[in-house]
């Protein structure tokens, strides 16, 4: 087409990642400039209104942070299963199976103290939710159910099964009727860091990603999870022990899900309710694939996402512009940065 | 006894709030913020609250805006604080999952109004309030029951929570004061803007010989479906005329204007109160019946306007006993009416309603 084709490169182009990033962001920062115009807004005017409501205080960049800590931790579960090329679509229902978890500690055992209450939330936490990435993997190594349906099916299940239990058994009695469980006693929510809006959730981040980081890095199990990682029969020529490691990166990222939702309903809302799914789970999907799998880049792109999510609110709350704008150039910006990285593996050469 | 202790302690504790009250100064400008749980252009809900919102905009020292799509939890919380943050005077939170949000917030900023809607938690500045949609919901069942000819009332119902629950047991009441052979029948979606699902639920009814629809929801789906199959329908929170001519009987329609206007001229004169909790009805404007579709003939018409003058001067609260549940119990002896407290916390239907709370 055109005199030209794509062609494949003999190694990926790294030096280029940054290009293409500034590049996509220019392009879609620039469509989403020409939209606001054709509302009749000043582009220049909402670019600013955004950065402001991103960055543009202190309190916009702790915004930012305390949103991006849910989303941080179901990506980098997800990203462990995608380098063994396991694709975990369940993020959303482990993540409401941690908070079951949670919550049923929260809830059995009110009246212990923090010190025991909260380890005990984590564990169960991640035993439920690695519990439910455990049984997608079992159908695929057993009878080769696809994982990708088996995850999915079980995100609507999972989410089934949380409201059958705030609607039913967990039902506060004095909420007049409404679908929330009783608030969790002090000792089952995670404080405040300091006089900030940041919880010590952060710090269970930080630390997930650094062991995350180091696992994959420095041990074995890490080497052999990225050797499979190739391809099954790869694994099996090199005597890997595939159906263990898919088991592992499976619960692994049901667990780190399954604490993303036990923070969120323990530090933000303070007990269990419907309303704590709000799509997690897939994003997550998508801030694994910007940062190509990398720990720190997930953090980096959790937190550019949650900033951005943060700074269209305040697109909304100053210029009235509708909030599937926000939606609208976050759609922008991933499909551009996403699609973008074809550049990475392929160039541009002229027809012979 | 332990009811006694209750109240005994809900009023220590009202005098004890009550010392330490919302301190407002007079103001020559008021700044309103809304939060909204769906889109304004949804028809429903949160479009009814805008309209309300536009209806103060218009004063001339009156400032607003407003967020949608806002989830309850965490994000409301976010946005409730901005507002804060940013100077606005009031903020009205619109759905009953910012209760919490908002209670955390409003004692971070004490100078700051707050106006919670449907919920039951109040601070020194922090009032809600809501509004009688059972006494609208009782006249829209007066129409479905005289225009039903199958005797069968569809009734496409969003999530078994107290509102909703009180909601159709009003409306089955309008239907068997002047039909007693019809009944309704429930289905839930679990949802509250779902449109394609809520079509499905309508036409589930539909295939079971309901001839008359309403909805809780704010989808037009319900509406759709009954225009498609040649029956009809009635609306809940504004008019949706427009989404289906040929079975729109009528809605169930918000008029949030009366409340909002009363609290921004009590801020601006300096007597916002917070701790209250406001529920107002059909006298104050707050809840009505939207105009008739072509095909209401003028009796129903005539029933109706003396059912809503019987509510409006206050013979008619709709929960007076004797009223029986589903299964033929007595909720409430003759004489005896339900309570405000007794409303709010509705989770059982009344005879005549098919289908179960939960």
């Amino acid at each position: 087409m055109l005199g030209y084709r794509l062609q494949k490169r003999d190694e990926p182009w790294n030096w280029g990642v940054p290009i293409v990033i500034v590049g996509a962001l220019v392009l879609s920062f620039g469509i989403s400039a020409l939209l606001l115009e054709l509302q009749g807004k000043s582009a220049v005017q909402g670019l600013l209104v955004l950065w402001q409501g991103s960055f543009g205080a202190s309190w916009a960049l702790e915004d930012a942070l305390l949103k991006s800590i849910p989303i941080f931790l179901c990506a980098l579960g997800v990203a462990t299963a995608f380098r063994m090329q396991v694709w975990n679509i369940g993020a959303e229902g482990q993540f409401a199976l941690g908070a079951i978890g949670a919550t049923w500690a929260a809830l059995t055992f009110p009246d212990l103290p923090g010190i025991v209450l909260m380890p005990l939330m984590f564990i169960c936490a991640a035993v439920f939710g690695a519990f439910w990435a455990y049984i997608p993997a079992i159908l695929r190594l057993k009878l080769q159910v696809n994982e990708i349906i088996s995850t999915l099916m079980l995100n609507y299940i999972a989410i089934l099964l949380l409201e059958y239990l705030v609607f039913g058994a967990w039902k506060d009695p004095a909420s007049f009727g409404f679908p929330v469980t009783p608030e969790f006693t002090p000792g089952a929510i995670i404080g405040q860091i300091g006089d900030s809006r940041l919880h010590w959730g952060f710090a269970v981040c930080v630390g997930s990603g650094i062991a995350m980081w180091a696992f994959m890095r420095f041990t074995r199990l890490g080497f052999e999870i990225k050797v499979a990682g190739e391809g099954e029969r790869i694994a099996m020529y090199s005597r890997l022990p595939y159906g263990m490691l898919t088991i592992l990166v499976m619960a692994i990222s049901g667990a780190l899900a399954g604490w993303a939702g036990c923070i969120e309903a323990s530090a933000t809302i303070n007990r269990l309710q419907p309303s704590i799914m709000v799509g997690y789970g897939y994003t997550a999907i998508v801030v694994a694939w910007l940062a190509r799998l990398h720990p720190l880049y997930i953090g980096i792109s959790a937190y550019l996402l949650a900033a951005l999510r943060v700074g269209v609110e305040n697109m909304q709350l100053e210029l009235q512009t509708p909030a599937s704008f926000g939606s609208i150039m976050e759609g922008l910006i991933l499909m551009s940065v996403l699609a973008g990285q074809m550049f990475v593996t392929y160039k541009i050469v002229k027809k012979k | 006894m332990r009811k006694v202790l209750l109240m005994v302690a809900v009023a220590a504790m009202s005098v004890m709030l009550a010392s330490v009250a919302f301190a407002g100064a007079k103001k020559d400008k008021v700044k309103v913020g809304f939060v909204y749980i769906s889109p304004v252009g949804d028809e429903g809900y949160s479009y009814a609250q805008d309209q309300g919102r536009k209806a103060i905009d218009a004063l001339p020292w009156v400032e607003t805006s407003f967020v949608e799509s806002v989830a309850e939890g965490p994000d409301s919380e976010r946005v409730v604080l901005n507002f804060a943050r940013k100077g606005y005077d009031m903020v009205i939170g619109t759905s009953f999952g910012y209760m919490d949000p908002m209670v955390k917030v409003s004692k971070k900023f004490p100078k700051t109004a707050f106006m919670h809607c449907s919920g039951f938690k109040t601070t020194p500045n922090m009032s809600n309030y809501f509004g009688r949609m059972y006494q609208a919901r009782y006249l829209t069942g007066i129409v479905a029951g005289m225009m039903t000819k199958s005797n069968v009332i569809g009734y496409v119902a969003a999530f078994p929570i107290p509102e909703v629950i009180r909601g159709i047991n009003a409306f089955t009441l309008g239907v068997r004061s002047v039909n007693p052979e019809a009944t309704v029948r429930v289905v839930w979606t679990k949802t509250w803007y779902d449109p394609a699902l809520e079509k499905d639920a309508a036409i589930s009814l539909l295939d079971m010989k309901a001839d008359v629809l309403t909805q809780h929801q704010d989808s037009p789906g319900p509406q759709e479906a009954a225009q498609e199959r040649g029956k009809y329908s009635i609306a809940y929170n504004s008019d949706m005329f427009k989404m289906a001519p040929k079975a729109h009987l009528t809605a169930a329609v918000w008029n949030w204007a009366p409340v909002f206007k009363n609290a921004v001229e009590q801020l601006r004169d300096g007597v916002w109160q917070g701790n209250e909790s406001l529920w107002w009805g059909m006298d104050q404007g707050v809840v009505d019946i939207a105009p008739y579709g072509p095909m209401v003939p003028q009796n129903v018409k005539d029933k109706v306007a003396e059912a809503k003058k019987a509510i409006v001067e206050g013979n008619n609260a709709i929960f007076v006993g004797p009223l029986k549940d589903q299964n033929g119990k007595e909720m409430v002896p003759a004489g005896k009416s339900m309570t405000d407290p007794e409303m709010l916390g509705m989770m059982w239907f009344v005879e005549g309603v098919i289908g179960n709370t939960k």
